[in-house]
């Protein structure tokens, strides 16, 4: 039964036509979905064209849309600084707390399947309507907070505090992510691991950081893109509030301000999209690293 | 950016609608509805005086002719379907094929709906906006429609031309800015009318002693407060110099630009705070609700008024004078309306449809569903209008100039990711004028080069 394989000539041609078909289909697939877009845009990113009119008539403009970002575009800055900000509370508070939920539901708290559930169900609402219950919770003249607290705080209008209070929205949302992701991997941990840890006469908390979270690697890896990714394309939200503007400038807000709608200056949008695919590419590049190192 | 019209909208497209609320959108759509409305008023017409009566093609039309509107809510859709009918019913043979686009997705995708398979009409606005489509050559040309129309005032054409001296727009219905009051409020405290800076300044401190908020703001969708920004450089430096700054034609960091931030700084201790994170529904509700005097808005503020007595209630004035050279002769009234596209496939029928669109009798139907905006044909019938709509009216045929909208008198692209965060960042900071002023004059001339 077992042949040796003697290359490709043993294949019939009509399994050639099928690898071959394998092979190429999901190759340009790849390419034009992927690849023609990102070039595209990065191409796009030297000319100032508004969207109208055939492609001939693209005129390019050398480096002024980068210059024009850099030096005369007032959110440009305050973009990044927020896209960091947004990073860092992701990574430092949001997907901690989801990992540590995680890890109590799996305790087997009573009503296990209660909290699980309420603590995705906002992953599973639409951020439109996320971003309206917040909008009930922070309204300046007519929100629960200020209600409740007689405070007169405009949450989503003062630009000093509106990124932190989008924030614990975004946590709110983001860490119901990181706990279901990371409660399927707990399951999935053997329990003979931990029995063996007890009988060591390891304590929970040794059990947890030096048996398990490390058992957990390939969950942790996938836990840490998911938030890097989900941090750097933040947008629905903020842009559901108020467009990404006033203190809530992030980057793909930005991008959309300048390429969706009448204003149309695809150019400059464009180079904008290339600066945030050139900080997502940088994460890319570790992640693969990592990875491909592990194998 | 917009009045209703654009950035509220373009950005707002994203927003969901119960999110949004009423804005500008809806005011667009309203225009349309009045659009079809007028359609509807064609029908009433339809009885005593065809359409056909205002020209365009000579002779009867046949054929399936498509409309694109924007007009997505329930009763504005319906009564551009009332009016299309009538269009119908007046001419035997042609049907009209409503294409109803979501208000916001419109907008946003206006460019690609034009340069795809767009409808034959499609509803749109004035200035810069409809220039921009005419110049890219995506609009059709409609001036053989316009040697026929009749009650449509020189300014109105002058609105619906193009930078090559045709015309590519038929108005429907516009709506004034002004300074919105309800006239009990001023009635029971005894306030009067203020004329000047001065008297708004005076009438200012009088209400804040009285618990009221002077002037309710909003500006979280980032366009209603360009409208105050056009009202000040309308009185401070007058109109030509506003379209002038407008175009990109003077630097917006000349003193003269200045001024105006200057000026608006000053008038900010009277205005509601923390106007950022306020939309304009919610600024108007205070005013509604006798919580503030007075709103610097446009006539769509009524829309938050019920019908009936409040709105009768609700009054304004022209902003008052800054600079006696100047006067109060400028005033702001974005008109809406329908456009042709470039290739429409059934252009007889399309040219005929416009022209009705345009007619007194389509408008007296819009007109009527909407209170807050009134009709562009001077043939329209002004007897049925609410005391708001009769005084809007006055108002318009006694400027000397009227204005659109920051959003639709200069570059959307401009308008939208220059002018906004702009003007954010003045209410935030009203100090660094200096700062903001050459900022800005650094993005024109980088946007207008292009």
């Amino acid at each position: 039964m077992a042949r040796k394989y003697k290359g490709i000539d043993q294949l019939s041609t009509r399994d050639k036509v099928v690898v071959g078909l394998m092979v190429v289909v999901p190759t340009a697939l790849v390419l034009w979905l992927v690849w023609v877009p990102a070039i595209g845009s990065v191409l796009l990113s030297f000319t100032n064209w508004d969207g109208i009119g055939p492609l001939s008539g693209i005129k390019s403009v050398g480096f002024k849309n980068y210059v024009d970002i850099a030096t005369i575009y007032p959110p440009f800055w305050p973009a990044i600084q927020h896209n960091l900000i947004w990073l860092a509370v992701m990574f430092f508070i949001a997907t901690p707390l989801g990992m540590f939920l995680a890890v109590l539901i799996d305790k087997g708290v009573r009503g296990t399947r209660f909290y699980q559930t309420s603590i995705y169900l906002p992953v599973v609402l639409s951020l439109a309507l996320v971003g309206f219950i917040w909008q009930l919770i922070y309204s300046r003249d007519q929100g629960l907070l200020n209600a409740i607290t007689g405070g007169t705080t405009d949450w989503y209008g003062d630009p000093s505090v509106n990124l932190w209070a989008v924030l614990v929205a975004a946590t709110w949302r983001h860490s119901g992510y990181i706990m279901l992701l990371y409660l399927a991997g707990l399951k999935g941990v053997d329990p003979s691991l931990r029995e063996a840890a007890k009988v060591d006469g390891a304590t929970d908390r040794q059990t947890f950081f030096q048996v398990v979270f490390p058992v957990m690697r390939p969950i942790n890896l996938i836990v840490l893109v998911v938030t890097f990714i989900e941090s750097l394309r933040a947008f629905d939200l903020v842009w559901v509030i108020n467009r990404g503007r006033n203190g809530l400038e992030l980057i793909s807000t930005l991008v959309t301000q300048n390429v969706v709608g009448e204003a149309s200056r695809i150019g400059f949008g464009s180079a904008l999209a290339t600066i945030m695919l050139a900080i997502s590419s940088v994460l890319v590049v570790g992640y693969l690293r990592i990875v491909m190192k592990e194998e | 950016m917009t009045r209703p019209t654009n950035e509220a909208e373009y950005l707002a497209r994203l927003i969901p609608p119960s999110l949004g609320g009423v804005n500008r959108r809806t005011v667009l759509r309203g225009a349309v509805g009045l659009g079809a409305l007028l359609g509807a008023g064609g029908l009433a017409a339809c009885g005593s005086d065809s359409p056909s009566s205002t020209g365009v093609p000579t002779g009867p039309v046949s054929g399936t002719v498509s409309a694109g509107s924007n007009q997505s809510d329930a009763p504005p859709k319906a009564a551009i379907k009332a009016v299309m009918d009538a269009f119908q019913k007046a001419n035997s043979g042609t049907t009209v094929k409503i294409n109803t686009i979501d208000h916001n997705s419109f907008q946003e995708n206006i460019n690609n709906y034009l340069q795809g398979a767009p409808d034959d009409v499609f509803t749109w606005f004035s200035g810069y906006r409809m220039r921009f489509f005419a110049n890219k050559d995506l609009a059709g040309d409609i001036s053989d429609v316009w040697t026929n129309v009749t009650g449509m005032s020189d300014a109105l054409k002058k609105a619906s031309t193009g930078d090559d001296g045709k015309q590519y727009f038929m108005p429907a219905t516009y709506y004034p800015w002004a300074v919105f009051y309800r006239k009990s409020v001023f009635k029971d405290k005894g306030y009067e009318v203020p004329k000047t800076l001065d008297e708004l300044n005076a009438l200012g401190a009088q209400m804040k002693k009285d618990n009221l908020i002077p002037i309710a703001f909003g500006d979280k969708d980032g366009w209603p407060a360009m409208g105050t920004f056009d009202q000040l450089n309308l009185r401070i430096n007058g109109y030509d110099f506003h379209i002038s700054l407008m175009a990109g034609k003077e630097s917006w960091a000349d003193p003269k630009v200045k001024k105006v931030f200057d000026t608006w700084a000053g008038l900010l201790p009277i205005h509601q705070p923390d106007a950022l994170g306020r939309t304009w529904q919610e600024a108007a509700q205070s005013l509604q609700q006798k919580k503030s005097g007075m709103y610097v808005l446009g006539s769509f503020v009524a829309q938050q008024f019920e019908k009936g007595a409040e709105q009768e209630d609700l009054d304004f004035f022209t902003f008052p004078e800054i600079d006696p050279a100047v006067g109060t002769d400028a005033i702001e009234a974005p008109i809406d309306g329908w456009m042709m596209s470039k290739n429409p496939k059934n252009e007889a029928a399309a040219k005929k449809l416009l022209a009705y669109l345009g007619s007194a009798d389509a408008q007296n139907i819009v007109v009527k569903a909407d209170p807050s905006v009134i009709a562009t044909n001077d043939g329209a019938d002004v007897a049925g209008y609410t005391s708001l709509q009769k005084k809007s009216a006055e108002f318009v045929k006694s400027a000397k100039s009227i204005a659109q909208f920051m959003d639709r008198d200069t570059r959307p692209d401009f308008a939208s990711t220059v002018m906004i965060p702009a003007i954010q960042t003045f209410l935030k900071n009203p100090k660094d004028i200096d700062g903001l002023t050459n900022s800005i004059e650094a993005q024109k001339k980088s946007i207008f080069a292009s």
